[in-house]
């Protein structure tokens, strides 16, 4: 599909119908560290949008100025038309947000919960109900609705923070790390709420996440690492721009089967996640060279079509997985928590 | 039907018509709703809270009736035959308030670590009508307690009347709302509970013990005595006394002893202006408040 690779605001016609979000070189410091390096971006209405990254990478930080609770170092950026820091009301009507940390008042029913949200917000008195019922139902929690949050599993609250978000119809919801910490089934309903929405409602849906697979279901991704957006497309795009299938295999000596491997077949092979990987065109059809020719014993093998961990891996040059355990980065994200205005 | 046939090519959705709404821009009305629910938001928790009603009049009885009956012995030929009990008693009115309307505020430290302060953050209104809703509720909720404390006065020798208890009344709830506005300046400060709890400790525990709640005003030594001067809650304590001493029958010289009231360098201070001090202080606050919440990202 061609055309998806294409900016998607771009029509026949060639006149661009205003977008859900509009980013230019956004830039945000906490002090000495650089958490958003000038990142520049448009969602289009309607699109289901995902920032993907490590942790520290810069997503939270992003979508915290995006959704006005940080001011922007410099750059500039509009949601649902208007600007972050000066029209920050306007913004804030138009938006749903879903943190990653929970942000209900538990002393209080689910019900009581969207209802002080619908007064915050203004929504009109006699749509309160009829709403509430409907992202109620949607999420499965209108028959628990007149217990106490407290009482709420870990699945069950979270479900009721996006049915919030959506208590006051927003045009762009925010959705940061939907799914963290859900057990799968959760997590999988989510994302058919996610679904359901792209199909009843006119929703632009933001969201985060460090989870490859569910990046699959976004129109659309940008991949963040060190506060720079090192790839945007669509899912499928990005997989077939890495061509080549990832072929990882255990060995007794990493070291010998690298050099064995630069030495004989002229493949830049490295360790990564404990295993020497290393990419080739046609990775079946390399499999049985491999086994003859290579003479460092094979334990175990795997060649896998290029995923978002390949994408991630070809532009960032590591695993999502490593990078989080890379102390560098931590170090950073450490200070940044230190400095009082965590990118949470 | 044939639309429906048609439709049935599309993907399946929930056949269920979406009630859309809009978010107004902010206005008057809009303002006034998000206090309102924040005013709310304390009254449903109260209620909810039944443990928190009990032991936040644990502290007034025991002062009230363990130490007024405690020290009731030591004090007899100090008080003119006015039980200590009674003459305790105004004082215990305030504190019973102000404890509650400090708790009332604490909720917001709560709100940031449990993460609610940031739904209120990110709503599309102003944080003054947030600050002030939490205000009047921490007063409201505050003021449920005095009228339990009120209901004691025939325990502890005080007969009604009804311009005595509205003027109670009146007395615990503008204390209540300057208390409140005091906790709420402190509390959005503060990160952590127990932060909290050791502000109250240094600041309400002093305020309490100097503001002549269980002592007369009359006599202090110097350094007591402008303490007690500079104590916002003098001014509470003094006026809710002469109400309630006003309608007692005891003799002069024990009134005169007991229901000194408080004097600025000899001139003796009108309940009236010394309420004003009262609103005034928490008007401020408020305001103070209200900036300090505003100015947080």
């Amino acid at each position: 599909m061609v055309s998806i690779s294409m900016s998607p605001l771009a029509n026949s016609d060639g006149r661009t119908p205003a977008a859900a979000i509009v980013v230019e070189h956004l830039v945000k410091t906490f002090g000495e560290v650089e958490a958003v390096k000038g990142v520049d971006f448009e969602v289009a209405p309607g699109e289901v949008f995902g920032f993907l990254g490590p942790n520290g990478a810069g997503k939270t930080t992003t979508i915290n100025m995006l959704c006005t609770l940080l001011r922007p170092t410099s750059g500039s950026a509009t949601v649902a038309g208007y600007d972050v820091v000066r029209q920050r009301d306007d913004v804030r009507r138009h938006i749903g947000l879903v943190f990653q940390d929970p942000t209900l008042d538990s002393y209080l029913t689910g019900a009581q919960n969207l209802r002080l949200h619908a007064e915050l917000y203004g929504v009109q008195r006699d749509l309160v109900e009829p709403r509430m019922r409907q992202v109620l139902s949607m999420v499965g929690l209108w028959e628990r609705r007149d217990t106490p949050v407290g009482t709420y599993s870990g699945g069950m609250r979270r479900r009721l923070e996006i049915a919030r978000g959506l208590m006051h119809s927003p045009r762009v919801l925010f959705l940061d790390e939907p799914t963290i910490g859900l057990d799968p089934q959760t997590r999988r309903s989510i994302w058919n709420y996610i679904a359901e929405l792209k199909q009843s409602e006119e929703i632009t849906i933001f969201m985060t996440t460090h989870y490859m697979d569910e990046a699959e279901w976004c129109d659309r991704i940008a991949i963040m690492d060190h506060g720079e957006i090192v790839a945007l497309d669509a899912p499928q795009v990005l997989k077939d721009g890495v061509g080549a299938d990832r072929i990882m295999i255990h060995t007794d000596d990493n070291e010998a089967a690298i050099a064995e491997l630069a030495d004989r077949f002229q493949i830049e092979a490295h360790v990564a996640e404990g295993a020497v990987t290393f990419r080739v065109p046609g990775g079946e059809q390399f499999v049985p060279r491999l086994f003859s020719e290579l003479r460092v014993p094979i334990r175990s093998i795997s060649v896998s079509r290029p995923t978002l961990d390949d994408v991630f891996m070809s532009y960032t040059g590591t695993t999502i997985r490593d990078a989080e355990e890379d102390p560098a980065r931590n170090r950073s994200r450490m200070m940044m928590r230190m400095s009082g205005r965590a990118p949470r | 039907m044939s639309v429906t046939s048609e439709r049935a090519q599309a993907p399946a959705i929930p056949p269920h018509e979406v009630v859309r709404v809009h978010v107004p821009p902010r206005s008057l009305a809009s303002e006034f709703r998000a206090a309102r629910i924040m005013w709310r938001r304390d009254l449903i928790r109260f209620v909810n809270d039944r443990i928190r009603i009990v032991s936040s009049l644990v502290q007034p009885l025991l002062f009230l009736f363990v130490m007024g009956a405690g020290l009731n012995t030591l004090s007899k030929s100090g008080t003119y035959g006015v039980n200590l009990k009674t003459f305790i008693y105004p004082g215990i009115l305030c504190i019973s308030v102000m404890f509650t309307a400090m708790f009332a505020a604490a909720s917001i430290v709560w709100d940031r670590e449990f993460g609610f302060l940031r739904e209120m953050m990110v709503a599309p209104v102003s944080r003054s009508s947030i600050v002030i809703g939490k205000c009047f509720g921490g007063a409201t909720v505050a003021c449920i307690q005095g009228i339990i404390m009120i209901l004691l006065g025939p325990a502890v020798g005080v007969s009604y009347s009804i311009t005595l208890i509205l003027g109670i009344f009146g007395l615990q709830l503008l204390l209540a709302f300057t208390i409140t506005a005091f906790g709420v300046m402190i509390a959005v400060r503060i990160r952590q509970m127990q932060s909290f709890f050791g502000v109250m400790q240094m600041i309400v525990m002093p305020m309490f013990f100097i503001s002549g709640a269980l002592f007369p005003t009359r006599g202090l030594p110097g350094w007591l005595e402008v303490l007690n001067r500079i104590d916002p809650l003098t001014y509470a304590v003094d006026p809710m006394r002469r109400l309630v001493f006003g309608h007692l029958h005891i003799s002069p010289m024990a009134r005169h002893v007991l229901d000194a009231g408080v004097t600025w360098w000899g001139y003796r201070v009108p309940p009236l202006l010394e309420a004003a001090v009262v609103l005034g202080l928490g008007l401020l606050m408020l305001a103070v408040a209200i900036w300090e919440f505003s100015a947080t990202e």
